[in-house]
């Protein structure tokens, strides 16, 4: 009727305080002010609700030192730092191709801005959405001769291609008595806690490739680490998987040596020398950790040594069992579960090699057996406080 | 305010100061959606998947190596087709003896061929040497085609010392750089998205090289055949995808496994081109396989070629077939449609292949077989570090502990392990 037909355009009049953006995107939500303005109008909204306003960062970013040994650097960020690797790989290495979703307009988190323009479409290349297909596709590639790059989006996606991983890459060379081997391929994926990324934009899946010989499993700390060490696996003759915190990505921010260089694989790095506890993380946990070592310095008086094992698999058993024969207590750290979590090997391992040197026994500070939870991830991870808390319980027992 | 209905045809909804479409004649529109052309259709009509009628088989010859159409005869020399006729002969013999070693506990496990020989022979005849091969398991003739000898097969089989595997994977699974045969692996279908990426990479190497990626009906129905067919044409793939259709995946058959039209009939569905074949008749896996290998190359893009053919033997020594299929069925393949008699008897209608070189061929193959057999049987074992060895390129601090650790053990318990069995 009539009627109603006024009362909607008037409806429609009311709402018209953007009316023109409203007309020309009706139906697209994400350009609208119409949201924005029905906020505004709103009595009920507040500016800022109650978890915003205390969920801040867990971690301050502690940035490595300026590197001198691998010549000029420019200030980089963690995304920005894989760029430069990826960079500098395909400059050098023709063979060398990058592929997975979206890495042709430059990637959801932007790493592969620019390449695609640099060294041409045949060599930067999205793939069809299908990871089983991806990592397939790079063994091949890197069994036939290339230099493959293989990006899955979130490491939570990444189980599709387990398969191919677990049972294809990692077995390649010995299954054929190394006639053939896909030495030439690494993956990297987006890994770890993100303050909302909840079940599947959150996940630390190394516990699950760390039970699988053949592959190399490695996870940088920050963008100086992270180029270097994505070279070496990318130079490594084994199939690698990279697993960069993507938390990380624009918070970590660092001189970057602008020329390719290597950081060793397999060699653990003692960040922070001390006498009384063994603190053990990787990736972004390194930082929750450094924040330990101070505050388990000025409350308790009590020295840290804090190691970032940056290889998972094949790990440096050496370092840090070495540290535990000095210290003889030992904090491991991450925010993977806590059951069946790589925290679980090193403990095991550290027991059996170092058993009559240790005070106390290991510590672990990780995850709860939960799947990765949204809007409870500041109480699900291992915290500053839970870390300083098992400090105090490991100085006291 | 005016308000016209939406379905006229002038499509045009006016609102104040408002949403304006331009003014537009339906009848004449084009869709505009990114994701697929063609036309409109204004009434409800569901495709019908065309299982009745479907893809025809192209052959060359019929069951009795008659040659149908001349102009499909691919005239290869005599040379050529009697080479075929000994290789798929002597495949067979080897694939009886090795099968009876299995059952007599000299070897742990093995597959025959049984009926698929035409399949293995006529497409490796059709490739370049150079040519990479991701097969399945059941693609032996391929290797052998390509000239690896009797003595590497056994050893493979045995998992002796001379096996270039190192003696690590079950019997069949053979492999060989130098005759670019990458060491086929037991989980299926896992070669496919590997094929396209080897393809890829061959691509952008630009030497005219192709590759070709061997898989059952069965294997067909993973995921990752899905993503390798996608990827392949997608990324414009010079690769020949070879599916075996052999009716049985250990004891399902083909009514079970899809409700298609085969797997030819997938190819279009993902913008591939296709044909089926009679797997059968060497003459047309060779005449397909050379096609699609020519324009691979040239075009960049993939080729889907189903063989059908039939599994004659057991899925493996681990299976009797007579649980799930009738003797009279195996039969009918074996005596009525086999792919070494058709050759036969193409052969002997051009006075090319007589009985005495029947006889003659077959003891001089058993014997051939038999030497390289009891050879394998007597060598040892590989040594005992090999079990550690290639798992990284390099060993590393973790295995070389092992390793030791495994040492220290057996010489402690030396008189519990049958170390002689192994070389020193």
């Amino acid at each position: 009727s009539l009627t109603t037909a006024m009362a909607a355009s008037a409806r429609l009049l009311f709402r018209g305080a953007g009316l023109k953006a409203y007309t020309a995107n009706v139906n697209s939500g994400a350009q609208s002010s119409f949201g924005t303005t029905l906020l505004r109008l709103s009595p009920n909204c507040s500016s800022q609700t109650k978890t915003q306003i205390k969920h801040a960062s867990h971690f301050t970013y502690h940035p490595d030192p300026v590197p001198t040994m691998y010549g000029p650097t420019t200030k980089m960020n963690l995304f920005q730092s894989v760029t430069s690797a990826l960079d500098n790989t395909l400059a050098s290495d023709p063979t060398a191709v990058i592929f997975g979703e979206d890495v042709a307009f430059g990637g959801v988190f932007r790493c592969t801005v620019g390449l695609r323009d640099k060294y041409g479409k045949d060599r930067v290349f999205n793939t069809p959405l299908c990871e089983q297909g991806i990592v397939g596709f790079g063994i091949g590639a890197a069994a036939a001769g290339a230099t493959a790059i293989a990006e899955i989006q979130f490491a939570d996606y990444i189980y599709p291609a387990f398969d191919q991983i677990v049972n294809e890459a990692a077995k390649y060379r010995y299954r054929s008595g190394n006639l053939f081997d896909c030495g030439n391929l690494t993956i990297r994926a987006p890994w770890g806690c993100v303050g909302h990324g909840s079940l599947y934009h959150s996940q630390s899946p190394e516990a699950f490739f760390a039970h699988c010989p053949g592959i190399k499993i490695v996870i940088p700390r920050g963008p100086v680490q992270c180029k270097g060490l994505l070279l070496s696996c990318i130079e490594d003759h084994n199939p690698c998987i990279f697993f960069e915190p993507k938390i990380l990505y624009r918070a970590a921010v660092e001189q970057v040596p602008t020329e390719a260089y290597t950081i060793p694989l397999s060699q653990a790095e003692v960040l922070q020398e001390g006498s009384d506890v063994t603190l053990v993380a990787w990736g972004t946990q390194i930082h929750v950790l450094r924040e330990v070592v101070s505050m388990a310095q000025e409350k308790l008086g009590v020295s840290c040594e804090l190691i970032d094992l940056q290889t998972i698999l094949p790990w440096d058993t050496e370092t840090v069992c070495k540290s535990v024969a000095k210290t003889g207590r030992l904090l491991i750290s991450h925010e993977a579960p806590v059951t069946g979590g790589f925290a679980a090997e090193i403990s095991s391992t550290v027991q059996e090699e170092c058993f009559l040197n240790l005070e106390a026994p290991i510590t672990r500070v990780c995850g709860y057996d939960t799947p990765f939870p949204h809007i409870f991830e500041p109480f699900y991870i291992p915290d500053k406080w839970k870390c300083f808390e098992a400090v105090k319980r490991l100085i006291s027992y | 305010m005016t308000q016209t209905k939406p379905n006229s045809h002038e499509g045009c909804i006016v609102l104040p100061g408002a949403l304006r479409q331009q003014p537009f004649d339906s009848s004449e529109e084009k869709p505009q959606f990114p994701g697929a052309s063609a036309e409109f259709i204004d009434h409800l009509e569901f495709i019908q998947p065309n299982v009745i009628s479907g893809i025809p088989v192209y052959r060359v010859m019929d069951r009795a190596g008659q040659i149908i159409n001349p102009s499909e005869d691919p005239q290869l020399s005599k040379e050529t087709v009697v080479n075929f006729y000994q290789k798929m002969t002597l495949l067979n013999t080897m694939d009886r003896i090795l099968y009876e070693s299995q059952r007599q506990g000299r070897i742990s496990f093995y597959m025959t061929n049984y009926g698929e020989e035409g399949t293995h022979i006529g497409s490796a005849a059709a490739l370049d040497s150079k040519d990479l091969v991701f097969g399945q398991y059941r693609e032996a003739g391929v290797l052998m085609y390509r000239g690896f000898p009797l003595d590497l097969f056994m050893a493979q089989c045995y998992a002796n010392a001379d096996d270039l595997g190192k003696g690590r994977q079950m019997p069949v699974h053979y492999g060989s750089k130098d005759l670019n045969f990458i060491t086929i692996s037991s989980p299926l279908a896992t070669q496919i998205p590997q094929a396209a990426g080897a393809a890829y990479a061959a691509k952008r190497e630009n030497t005219n090289r192709a590759v070709i990626c061997y898989f059952g009906e069965g294997a067909a129905s993973e995921g990752d055949a899905h993503a390798g067919f996608n990827f392949s044409a997608t990324l414009e793939c010079p690769l020949i995808f070879f599916c075996r259709n052999n009716g049985y995946a250990i004891s399902t058959p083909t009514n079970e496994q899809y409700r298609g039209d085969g797997i030819a009939a997938r190819g279009p569905g993902y913008g591939m081109l296709s044909i089926r074949v009679d797997g059968n008749d060497v003459f047309a896996v060779y005449n397909a396989t050379k096609e699609a290998r020519r324009r691979a190359v040239a075009e960049n893009q993939p080729f889907l070629i189903e063989a059908m053919t039939y599994r004659i033997g057991h899925h493996s020594t681990s299976d009797d077939s007579s649980a799930y299929r009738s003797v009279d069925e195996v039969n009918y393949w074996d005596k009525q449609d086999h792919p070494i008699s058709r050759l036969r008897h193409y052969m002997t209608a051009r006075s090319w292949w007589s009985e005495d070189n029947e006889r003659s061929w077959r003891k001089q193959s058993r014997k051939t077989v038999m030497e390289a057999f009891e050879k394998a049987e007597k060598r040892h074992k590989p040594h005992l570090d090999l079990m550690f060895t290639d798992v990284y390129d390099e060993m590393t601090p973790n295995l070389i502990r092992q390793r030791e650790s495994m040492w220290r053990h057996i010489q402690q318990y030396k008189d519990h392990y049958p170390l002689d069995a192994y070389a020193k």
